[in-house]
């Protein structure tokens, strides 16, 4: 069999990566992940949604170095509260004389936290209804997706108010109530793509070496519905934290005096109109966080997900 | 004379009800000898990929008996029954898994059967279909369609079956891959020691290949033939009549076939 | 002969991959006027790609040129996505190979050829219900209201193949490029289908482009076949001298077919010469 003709050839390391021959299980697998990485950062409007998230995770790591006061404790009551932003506080200080900019970097350890949480929790949720229901079919199915639609009848922010308020208020009430939302699409999507290959030939190959039920979903299921979930929960984190916000902004979620940015906006909304700054910093935090999830949602769906990318 | 290592007798296969209900295959008996090869052809959607699903459980057994190994086959298939029949499919692009690579899928099947000695067996199983260590770290998306084809032959091989149920292995490859393939497959068998049962709608394919083989047509067994009596043209049957005649080549009214 | 309804002349596909540019189809040149013309060569050879660059399908990141490239006047590298989007699947069609893939698995055979009916032709669901049936029984479907209502695991092979022929036929296409179109097919069944598309070729004027690497199909079946190889096509010549070919990349195809008539083993393969490549 001829192949085309290779016109022009790479060299050095990039040869080795991309060597049709690779000579072990890891260079066949890092060859794939520089091609991704290859792909993606041809967008640089990912590279950038990259670059805000990486941020995010430094500065919550870091958040004891960078931020240059206590976001819990304030300063003088009486010459300290609401100033504007100056050389000494970059975002200004709030109405009990918090310095912002510290509040808004404690915050983002708030926000990583409800992200990851919810992503560790909601994912295999979604990713196990989902495969298990499309790939087992008949009542099996029926049941699992009767109850998912049942949790997807109701709009996120409502049914998580609901879980909150029976829970309590709290950040981690609030983070079980999110995830507890939101793994309906994600057994959505799950079964959609377990439904297309459930009755492939590979699938049917693997039945015919013995494999049992649990070893054909997880080693042969899961890592074909894997891409196109990442790329929907990235694009979901935006929500996440929008909800996680409102919660707070609703007085449901983080409490005070914890740094959260959708409570600090919370805050700000009494001095909207004369010191703008107590809910417009917190605010940007929340929209360029938002925004740098969707544009790296946006490029791992070109690497990962072509099909849907069109 | 021998015990089968493959007896089928009166299958039947019924997919779907009410209106959608079909009898795919209709009390079909056959049986093959250890180490010999046996064709299936016959009209597309006859029931010929069903008859073979059904020996292995993908395709549900509605009546009739099917021996493997001198032993009934039990629902659901056992692990022993899986080291004695394999099948391959028909199309290589769609039997390997996308995202595993050769060494992955090769390596399933000795996981699940807790196999000793993986690395050499994989090497052993990549040597037999005539491909180097080389391609053991290859995905899918860097095989030709022969060579996707040979790794799927190698997975069927990897567990040391008795039979190998072939669907079509060749119809997805072009005439020099083809001939590859059919060449290998004719080695392995001697040197193996296989049983082969081929579909094919090949009838060239089927001869080259086996010594017997049976013609079905809307789900029916039409006659049982040899090989031998296929190249000479003959056939009792009109049906495989027909398939001898279509195998020449296309007719257009009045002139005669060009045989090539 | 009339005006040719399809001209092609130094058709190029290039693939700019991370891993280099591969050139697939590399100066293909061809006039095609109400006949059938075949295209033949071994895996990878070019032929599909040829084939989907004359519609435009040619998948990203892939590139085509051509020093010209007219259907019936309408010249193809400069039409809009628009004028593209009506002639594919109405005038020019295109069965593609591996209908299994073709298909959407999760959507019944019927509904996928009235979809394809009604996103060309005005007609109401009933009516494209019934000429969806109708075609379904012109390529010899047996029992054309199951397999209407059938989702494509569930068709066999050639059942699939069928389906995917008659959702292209639906639309009476002018021209149809049928990429390996009964490789799946048992041979009387391929005898059928094929006098369908003979019909279309004779009574309509339809113009095809038979993809195949059946050599025997061809030579019975075509009027002209262009042999592939490596991207270029090494020889053009008469369906029915196919057997006198030159090439011997073509003879060597010939040869490794195995014959009903007689048993060679094992059958003899193909020795590529590297300067057939040039
Ligand atoms: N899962 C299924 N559900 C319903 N019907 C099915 C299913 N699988 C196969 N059939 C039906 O069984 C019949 C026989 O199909 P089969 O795949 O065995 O044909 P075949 O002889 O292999 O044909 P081909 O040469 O075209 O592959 C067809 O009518 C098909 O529609
Ligand atoms: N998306 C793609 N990206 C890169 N290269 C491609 C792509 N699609 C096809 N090619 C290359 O183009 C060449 C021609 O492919 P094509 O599909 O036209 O072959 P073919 O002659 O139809 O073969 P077959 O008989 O196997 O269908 C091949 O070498 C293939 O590797
Ligand atoms: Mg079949
Ligand atoms: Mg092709």
């Amino acid at each position: 069999m001829t192949g085309a003709p290779l016109v022009q050839q790479p060299s050095g390391a990039r040869a080795w990566l991309l060597s049709p021959e690779p000579a072990s299980r890891w260079q066949a697998r890092l060859g794939r992940f520089y091609l991704g990485w290859r792909a993606f950062s041809k967008n640089p409007l990912a590279v950038l949604g990259l670059g805000v998230v990486l941020l995010l995770i430094l500065v919550a790591i870091f958040a004891d170095l960078i931020a240059p006061y206590s976001p819990i404790i304030g300063g003088n009551l009486r010459t300290e509260r609401l100033l504007p932003p100056s050389a000494a506080h970059w975002f200004g200080t709030d109405d009990l004389a918090r310095d912002i900019f510290s509040r808004v970097v404690y915050g983002s350890r708030t926000t990583l936290w409800v992200v990851m949480l919810v992503a560790i929790i909601a994912t295999p949720i979604g990713l196990a209804m989902g495969t298990v229901a499309g790939y087992l079919g008949g009542w099996v199915d029926t049941v699992l997706m009767r109850i998912t639609d049942i949790f997807l009848a109701f709009p996120r922010l409502i049914l998580a108010l609901a879980f909150v308020a029976a829970l309590g208020p709290g950040i981690d009430n609030a983070i079980i109530a999110i995830a507890i939302t939101s793994w309906p699409p994600y057994a959505r999507i799950a079964r959609a793509e377990t439904l297309t290959i459930r009755n492939s030939d590979f699938i049917a190959a693997v039945k015919l070496q013995g494999a049992s039920t649990p070893r054909i979903i997880l080693g042969h299921v899961v890592p074909l519905c894997l891409s196109s979930l990442i790329v929907r929960v990235t694009l979901d984190m935006a929500g996440i934290i929008l909800t996680a916000a409102g919660l707070g902004f609703l007085g449901l979620g983080a409490q005070p005096p914890m740094p959260e940015w959708g409570a600090m906006v919370a805050t700000g909304r009494n001095y909207l109109i004369d010191q703008w700054w107590v809910a417009a910093m917190p605010g940007a935090a929340i929209f360029v966080v938002s925004l740098g999830f969707n544009l790296l949602g946006d490029g791992l769906r070109d690497v990962l997900d072509p099909k849907a990318a069109k | 004379m021998t015990e089968p290592m493959l007896d089928i007798q009166n299958l039947s296969v019924v997919f779907g009800t009410g209106r959608l209900r079909v009898d795919a295959v209709k009390d079909v008996s056959f049986h093959v000898e250890p180490g010999a090869s046996f064709g299936l052809v016959g009209e597309s959607g006859s029931g010929k990929s069903t008859v073979l699903r059904a020996v292995c459980g993908l395709a549900p057994i509605s009546g009739g008996r099917v021996m493997v190994n001198g032993q009934a086959v039990k629902s659901p298939r056992d692990k022993s029954f899986y080291r004695t029949a394999q099948m391959v499919f028909q199309d290589p692009y769609a039997s390997l898994h996308p995202r595993h690579t050769v060494d992955r899928t090769l390596s399933e099947p000795l996981a699940i059967h807790g196999e000793k000695n993986a690395e050499a067996r994989i090497l052993e199983a990549l040597r037999e279909v005539g491909l180097g260590p080389s391609f053991r770290f290859r995905y899918p998306h860097q095989l030709s369609g022969g060579q996707r084809q040979r790794i799927a032959i190698a997975r069927a091989l990897i567990l040391r079956p008795k039979i190998l149920l072939l669907d079509e292995p060749t119809s997805a490859l072009d005439a020099s891959v083809q001939a590859e393939v059919l060449n290998l497959l004719d080695e392995l068998r001697v040197r193996l020691g296989l049983t082969y049962v081929l579909v094919s709608h090949d009838l060239a394919v089927v001869a080259h290949l086996c010594d017997r083989l049976l013609v079905m047509r809307q789900g029916e067994a039409v006659e049982e033939t040899t090989a031998a009596a296929l190249r000479s043209g003959q056939a009792a049957n009109e049906y495989t009549r027909a398939l001898i005649q279509a195998s020449q080549g296309f007719a257009r009214d009045g002139v005669e076939p060009v045989l090539v | 002969m009339t005006k040719p309804l399809l001209e092609v002349e130094d058709l190029r596909v290039r693939f700019h991959l991370r891993t280099g540019i591969v050139e697939a189809v590399r100066g293909v040149s061809f006039q095609l006027g109400h006949e059938r013309l075949g295209i033949v060569g071994e895996s990878g050879s070019g032929k599909s790609q040829t084939g989907r660059a004359i519609l435009g399908l040619t998948p990203p990141p892939g590139e085509v040129v051509a020093k010209r490239l007219t259907f019936d006047g309408i010249d193809l590298l400069t039409a809009s996505k628009r004028t593209l989007r009506t002639l594919r699947g109405g005038r020019i069609s295109m069965v593609m190979q591996d209908p299994k893939y073709s298909l959407n698995p999760v959507m019944t055979i019927g509904e996928q050829i009235i979809e394809a009916y009604q996103a060309h032709r005005k007609a109401s669901r009933g009516e494209a219900r019934d000429k969806t049936l109708a075609m379904l029984e012109a390529v010899k479907m047996r029992d054309p209201s199951r397999v209407f209502s059938l989702y494509p695991h569930e068709v066999s092979g050639g059942m699939g193949q069928r389906a995917m022929i008659a959702m292209m036929l639906v639309t009476d296409p002018d021209m149809l490029i049928a990429d390996e179109p009964t490789s799946a097919l048992d041979v009387t069944v391929q005898m059928e289908v094929l006098r369908i598309l003979d019909e279309l070729v004779a009574e309509r004027g339809m113009g095809l482009i038979f993809i195949s690497h059946d050599l025997k199909l061809v030579s019975s079946f075509c009027d002209r076949v262009l042999v592939m190889y490596a991207g270029h096509v090494v020889e053009e010549l008469e369906a029915r001298h196919l057997r006198e070919a030159k090439h011997p990349y073509t003879q060597g195809l010939m040869n490794c077919l195995p014959k009903l008539k007689d048993d060679i083993r094992p059958l003899p393969t193909l020795n590529r010469d590297p300067a057939w490549a040039l």
